[in-house]
C-alpha cells in the first residue's frame, strides 16, 4: 500500500471570503508515494507545487479531493489524531533561517517536539534520542546544541531541521526546495543525506524547480504546470523520453556544463505554444521570448479549470494533453 | 582592453574588525567578452562587481586601480563616477527586478532615469521600444506598472534600462537567479544578443551558478574568500580546471542524466574562512585535499600558467602530483 | 531508520583538517549567512538585550521622557503624603500661592496643591485602566484575526470598522445620562472599550506578516496549539511593537480622560486634573486672574503625556536601528 495517495486534489483561491475572483492553484492532481521512494514534484513558479506540499502537511486545506495517508483521509484529522499524523509526516522548507524563531536558540525546534510527543521521556533517554538523530544527519551535537540560529550555517540549519523530523517516527518527509538557498558545495551533501534516508525506508516528496537535482535523487517524477500534471512516471523515462512539450521545453532550457543550449534545443520538435522554432539564433531568442510573455504571467483565462487528460504512454509514464 | 583591474582591495568596518571582501584582485576583461564572475556566498564577487560602478556607503577603497577603455575609473569617488554611470559602465544590481518603483509606469521610469543622466533625446525612447521588441516584449510594457509584469519580464526590463545608453561594461549581479528555468535561458540569451549587437561592449556576469556561465560566458573567473582562484576560457575551465576548489565545485554539481545510484557526488566539507580574520597563505588550504605546509603559510600568486589560464595555487605552480 | 550517514568518497587527509573521532565531519559555523542572504545582518538574541540597553541609555529622548514621567509618578505617590492639607478641607478661598498653600486655594477654598497631587493619582489610574482594557481587547481581537484569517478575520474587521464609526463622546453622554454616578472604573473601562480598534488593526497587521514566516509553519507541524503559538512565537517577535503600543495607549487614555473630565463627563466622585480645569473654567478662574488654579493642572497634564510620547519616539529609535542617527 502506498504511504501517501493524493487523489484528485484541487485548490482554488478566492479574492475574499464573500465571493470574488477564483484562481485555480491546483487542478485535480493525483499520484502516490510508496515507502522508500523519492518522488520529485517539479514545477516553476505558479505551478502549485508549494501549495500541494502545504496541503499534504495539513497547513492549508484542499478545496476538493482527498489526501490519503496509509489509507485514511487526512482532512478528517483533528487535534490528537492530527498530532499523530505529524508523528509520521513532517516537512522541511526552503529558507533554513526563516524556519527558526530568531529569538530562541536553534535546538528549541527539538524541544518543541519533545513537549508534545515525548512528554514522559526521561532526560537521559531524550539526550540519547537527540544524539542519534544528530548523528544520522552528520551533525556534531557540540556544534549545534546551545547555539542561536544565526550562529549556524545554512547547511547545519537544514540538517538540524531534518534531524527534528527524524526524532519522530516519520514515514514521509515533504522537502520543499530545501537546498535552493544553500551553496553549491553543500547542496550535494544534503541530497546524499536524503538518499541514505530513503534507503532506510523513508518516503520523500522532493519539491523543486531544478531538474538536475530532481533527476539525481528521485525514483519517480511528477511535472506540474499551472496546477495540473503535465507528465509523470519513472524518472528515467520522463527525463529520457519526455513527451509533453512543456517537459521538453524545460529540459531544453536547463543550463548544463558540457552542452550548449542550441545543441540541446535540437532535441525538441516544437515548443510548448505550437510555434515552430527557427534555426537562426536571432529568431530563436524572439520566439522563445514571445512564448514566455504569453505564459509568463500566471493569469488564467476563463474556462481553464479542467485539467488536461492524462494518458498512459508506456509502463509507468503518463502524459497529459498539451494546453495553450 | 575594455576593463583592467589592478590590485584592487575594498574593505568595510564591522564590530568584529575590518572585513575585506575584495583582497588584492587583478584581472582584465577584453572588448566584446562576457566574463562570468563565479563563487559561493560571501566570497566577495558581488562587492567586487558592484564597487566597479557604485561604491556603497560603508565600503572603503583601500588600494588598486580600475581602468576602463584606457582611462582611469575613479571608483572611490562616488560623485566623480556619476558621469560614467550608465554611459560607460552600468550595473544591474541583485534583486533589481524587485526594486522597480511600483508607483511609476515603466515608460515613466525610463524617462526619469534618462533625465537624471541629462539625456533628453526622444530618440532614446524609440530605441528602447526597439529593444523591447527584440526581446519579445511589446510596447504596452511601457504603460504597465512593475507589479503587472512577471519576474522574467521585469528582469529583462531592468537590463534594457541599464544598457539604454550603450555602456562599455555591464555588471550584471545574479540576473538569472530567482527565475524559472525557461526565463533564465531567455535572459541569458538576451545578454549574449545585446553583446552581439553592440548594445554593450563587455559584460561581467556575477553568479553562483556555473552552469549558466557555461552557456553564456566566454571566460570564467572563480573567486574564493576575497581572492581570485582561477580564470580561464569557459571551455577550459569546465573541462580541465586546475584549481582544486574549481575541481571540487564542478564535481559537486548534479547534471540532468546523473542519478545517485550511478554516480555519487560529494560536496566540499568545511566552510570558507572568516573575512574578518582570514588565514595567511592560501585561503582554501583548510579544505583542500592537496594542501601542504607551504599552502597555509604562503599566499600563492594569481598568475598565468597556461595561455589565457590564470591560477593561484602552489600545487599547480610547483607541479605537485595529484 | 536512524543510521549514520556513510561518506561515499573519502578525500585524502589534509594536515589542517580536524575529523571527529567517530569519523564524521561537520561544518564550522559561518560568520556570514549562505545563499542570497549575503547582505542580511544577522540578528543576535543574547547580544540583543545588551545592545538594546546600550542604545537605550544613550538615547536622549528616551532618557528625558522617562525621567520626566518618573518624576510625575513619584509626585503622584509621594505628593498626597507630603501635602500639608487634604482635598476636603476648607481654607480661605481664592488665595494666590503662598507658604501655607503652595499653589494657592481655589474658588471654594480647597488647597490647589492637594487637589493637584490627588488628581494626578486619579489621572494615572484612569489612564492605566483604560490602556489595559484597550490593550487586552485590541490584542485579543488583533491576534485572533491576524492568526486565523479567513472568515473570522473578515467578521472582526467589520466589528472594528463599526466601533470606529461610533462617536465615543456622544456615547459617553448618552450612557452617562442613565447612570446616577460615574466612577473612575467606569471611565477607565469606557475609554478602554472605545479606543481598542487601532490596537486591533495594528496587531493584526503585524501578526499577518509574522504568520507567513516558516517557523510558524514548523510550530504547527510540531502539533502545538494556536494559543501557544501566538503567545510563545508571535508575540515575543512583536514585543518591541507591543511595548510601544501600550505606551501610546497610556498617554492617549490620560489625555482622553482629561478631555472628558473637562467637559464635565468625568467621575462624579473624585478630583482629577481634568475636573480641576473644568471647575476653573466654570468658576471663571481666567476672569478672576486665578492662574494658579488652571495653569498647574494643564502644565502637569501636558508634561505627563508629552513625556510619554517623547519617550515613545526614543524607544522606537532604540528598537529600530535604521532610525538611529548614528
Amino acid at each position: 500500500m502506498s504511504v501517501l495517495q493524493v487523489d484528485q486534489v484541487s485548490k482554488l483561491y478566492r479574492a475574499s471570503s464573500f465571493g470574488g475572483d477564483v484562481t485555480p492553484a491546483l487542478r485535480q492532481v493525483s499520484f502516490g508515494i510508496g515507502a522508500g521512494e523519492v518522488v520529485t514534484l517539479i514545477g516553476e513558479s505558479g505551478s502549485g507545487k508549494t501549495t500541494l506540499g502545504k496541503i499534504i502537511l495539513r497547513l492549508a486545506p484542499a478545496t476538493s479531493g482527498r489526501v490519503l495517508f496509509e489509507g485514511s483521509d487526512i482532512a478528517a484529522l483533528r487535534r490528537s489524531r492530527l498530532r499523530d499524523y505529524y508523528r509520521h509526516v513532517q516537512g522541511v522548507f526552503q529558507d533554513p533561517f526563516s524556519s527558526y524563531n530568531p529569538i530562541y536558540k536553534a535546538d528549541r525546534v527539538l524541544e518543541l517536539v519533545r513537549g508534545v510527543y515525548f512528554r514522559h521521556v526521561g532526560e537521559r533517554e531524550w539526550q540519547g534520542k537527540v544524539e542519534s538523530a544528530l548523528h544520522a544527519v552528520a551533525l556534531n551535537p557540540g556544534d549545534v546544541l546551545g547555539r542561536y540560529p544565526h550562529q549556524l550555517s545554512g547547511g547545519q540549519q537544514q540538517r538540524l531541521l531534518i534531524a527534528r523530523a527524524l526524532l519522530l517516527d516519520v514515514k514521509l518527509l515533504v522537502a520543499d526546495e530545501i537546498i535552493s538557498m544553500l551553496d553549491a558545495s553543500t547542496r550535494v551533501d544534503i541530497l546524499n543525506l536524503l538518499v541514505s534516508l530513503k534507503r532506510s525506508g523513508l518516503a520523500i516528496l522532493f519539491i523543486t524547480h531544478d531538474l538536475s537535482l530532481g533527476h539525481y535523487v528521485s525514483d519517480r517524477t511528477v511535472i506540474l504546470r499551472r496546477g495540473a500534471i503535465a507528465e509523470m512516471g519513472d524518472t528515467g523515462r520522463v527525463f529520457g523520453n519526455a513527451q509533453h512539450p512543456y517537459t521538453q521545453d524545460l529540459l531544453a532550457a536547463v543550463p548544463e556544463l558540457h552542452k550548449k543550449w542550441h545543441v540541446a534545443a535540437g532535441r525538441t520538435q516544437a515548443n510548448g505554444t505550437g510555434d515552430v522554432r527557427t534555426a537562426t539564433p536571432d529568431g530563436a531568442v524572439r520566439d522563445r521570448a514571445r512564448s514566455l510573455t504569453r505564459t509568463g504571467r500566471p493569469h488564467r483565462p476563463a474556462g481553464t479549470f479542467e485539467p488536461p487528460l492524462l494518458t498512459q504512454f508506456e509502463e509507468d509514464h503518463f502524459v497529459a494533453a498539451a494546453e495553450p | 582592453m575594455s576593463v583592467k583591474v589592478e590590485n584592487l582591495s575594498i574593505a568595510y568596518p564591522t564590530r568584529a574588525g575590518q572585513v575585506r571582501p575584495v583582497d588584492d584582485v587583478s584581472f582584465s576583461v577584453a572588448d566584446g567578452e562576457i566574463m562570468g564572475l563565479a563563487g559561493e556566498s560571501g566570497c566577495g564577487k558581488s562587492t567586487l562587481g558592484n564597487s566597479l560602478v557604485y561604491l556603497e556607503g560603508r565600503m572603503r577603497h583601500l588600494g588598486g586601480r580600475v581602468e576602463l577603455d584606457g582611462a582611469d575609473l575613479p571608483i572611490a569617488d562616488v560623485r566623480a563616477m556619476r558621469p560614467h554611470r550608465m554611459t560607460k559602465i552600468s550595473l544591474v544590481p541583485q534583486y533589481a527586478m524587485s526594486a522597480l518603483n511600483p508607483t511609476r509606469r515603466i515608460g515613466r521610469l525610463a524617462t526619469d532615469l534618462l533625465r537624471s543622466h541629462g539625456v533628453r533625446d526622444p530618440g532614446v525612447i524609440t530605441e528602447m521600444r526597439r529593444r523591447l521588441a527584440l526581446v519579445g516584449l511589446g510596447d504596452e510594457v511601457l504603460s504597465r506598472y512593475s507589479f503587472e509584469l512577471s519576474g522574467g519580464m521585469r528582469q529583462r526590463v531592468t537590463i534594457i534600462l541599464s544598457t539604454l545608453l550603450n555602456p562599455s561594461l555591464l555588471v550584471a549581479d545574479e540576473v538569472t537567479s530567482a527565475l524559472d528555468v525557461s526565463t533564465q535561458r531567455a535572459v541569458g540569451e538576451m545578454l549574449i544578443e545585446f553583446r552581439d549587437r553592440g548594445f554593450v561592449k563587455s559584460v561581467i556576469a556575477i553568479t553562483h551558478d556555473l552552469s549558466i556561465l557555461a552557456q553564456v560566458a566566454d571566460s570564467i573567473l572563480v573567486m574564493y574568500a576575497g581572492r581570485l582562484a582561477e580564470k580561464a576560457s569557459t571551455g577550459t575551465l569546465v573541462k580541465a580546471p586546475l584549481h582544486p576548489y574549481t575541481q571540487l565545485l564542478l564535481a559537486s554539481l548534479p547534471e540532468v542524466g546523473v542519478r545517485h545510484d550511478q554516480v555519487t557526488l560529494t560536496g566540499i566539507p568545511g566552510r570558507p574562512p572568516s573575512l574578518a580574520s582570514p588565514p595567511p597563505g592560501c585561503r582554501f588550504a583548510a579544505r583542500c585535499p592537496f594542501a601542504r605546509d607551504k599552502c597555509a603559510g604562503q599566499r600563492p600568486p594569481f598568475e598565468e600558467v597556461l595561455p589565457g589560464h590564470h591560477v593561484a595555487c602552489w600545487k599547480v605552480r610547483e607541479g605537485w602530483p595529484t | 531508520m536512524i543510521e549514520p550517514v556513510r561518506r561515499a568518497a573519502e578525500l585524502p587527509p589534509a594536515s589542517r583538517r580536524g575529523a571527529f573521532p567517530s569519523g564524521l565531519r561537520s561544518e564550522e559555523p559561518a560568520t556570514s549567512d549562505e545563499g542570497r542572504r549575503e547582505l542580511r545582518a544577522p540578528r543576535r538574541r543574547a547580544g540583543q538585550q545588551s545592545d538594546l540597553l546600550y542604545y537605550a541609555k544613550r538615547n536622549s529622548k528616551l532618557v528625558f521622557g522617562l525621567s520626566l514621567e518618573l518624576f510625575f509618578v513619584l509626585a503622584a505617590i509621594i505628593g498626597p503624603v507630603i501635602s500639608p492639607h487634604g482635598t476636603a478641607e476648607f481654607f480661605l478661598p481664592r488665595q494666590p500661592p503662598s507658604a501655607q498653600h503652595w499653589m494657592g486655594t481655589d474658588y471654594f477654598g480647597h488647597d490647589v496643591f492637594a487637589q493637584l497631587v490627588n488628581g494626578l493619582q486619579l489621572s494615572y489610574l484612569v489612564g492605566a485602566l483604560g490602556a489595559l482594557c484597550a490593550a487586552l481587547v485590541g490584542m485579543a481581537l488583533g491576534f485572533t484575526a491576524g492568526y486565523r484569517g479567513g472568515l473570522l478575520d473578515d467578521v472582526l474587521q467589520m466589528i472594528t470598522n463599526i466601533m470606529v464609526m461610533i462617536p465615543s463622546l456622544v456615547l459617553l453622554v448618552v450612557i452617562g445620562a442613565y447612570l446616577k454616578t460615574r466612577g473612575v472604573v467606569f471611565e477607565g473601562v469606557f475609554i478602554g472599550l472605545t479606543t481598542w480598534p487601532w490596537v486591533a488593526r495594528a496587531v493584526r497587521a503585524q501578526t499577518f506578516t509574522l504568520r507567513s514566516r516558516e517557523f510558524i509553519d514548523l510550530a504547527r507541524l510540531s502539533g502545538r496549539r494556536a494559543s501557544s503559538i501566538v503567545v510563545k512565537d508571535i508575540a515575543p517577535n512583536m514585543a518591541s511593537y507591543l511595548f510601544l503600543v501600550v505606551i501610546l495607549l497610556f498617554g492617549s487614555a490620560m489625555l482622553l480622560a482629561a478631555s472628558y473630565d473637562f467637559l464635565g463627563l468625568g467621575p462624579t466622585n473624585g478630583i482629577s486634573l481634568g475636573t480641576m480645569m473644568n471647575q476653573a473654567m466654570l468658576w471663571s478662574a481666567l476672569q478672576l486672574k486665578m492662574w494658579w488654579w488652571f495653569v498647574p493642572p494643564g502644565l502637569v497634564l501636558t508634561g505627563m503625556v508629552a513625556a510619554l510620547l517623547i519617550a515613545n519616539v526614543g524607544l522606537d529609535e532604540v528598537f529600530n536601528p535604521r532610525l538611529r542617527e548614528q
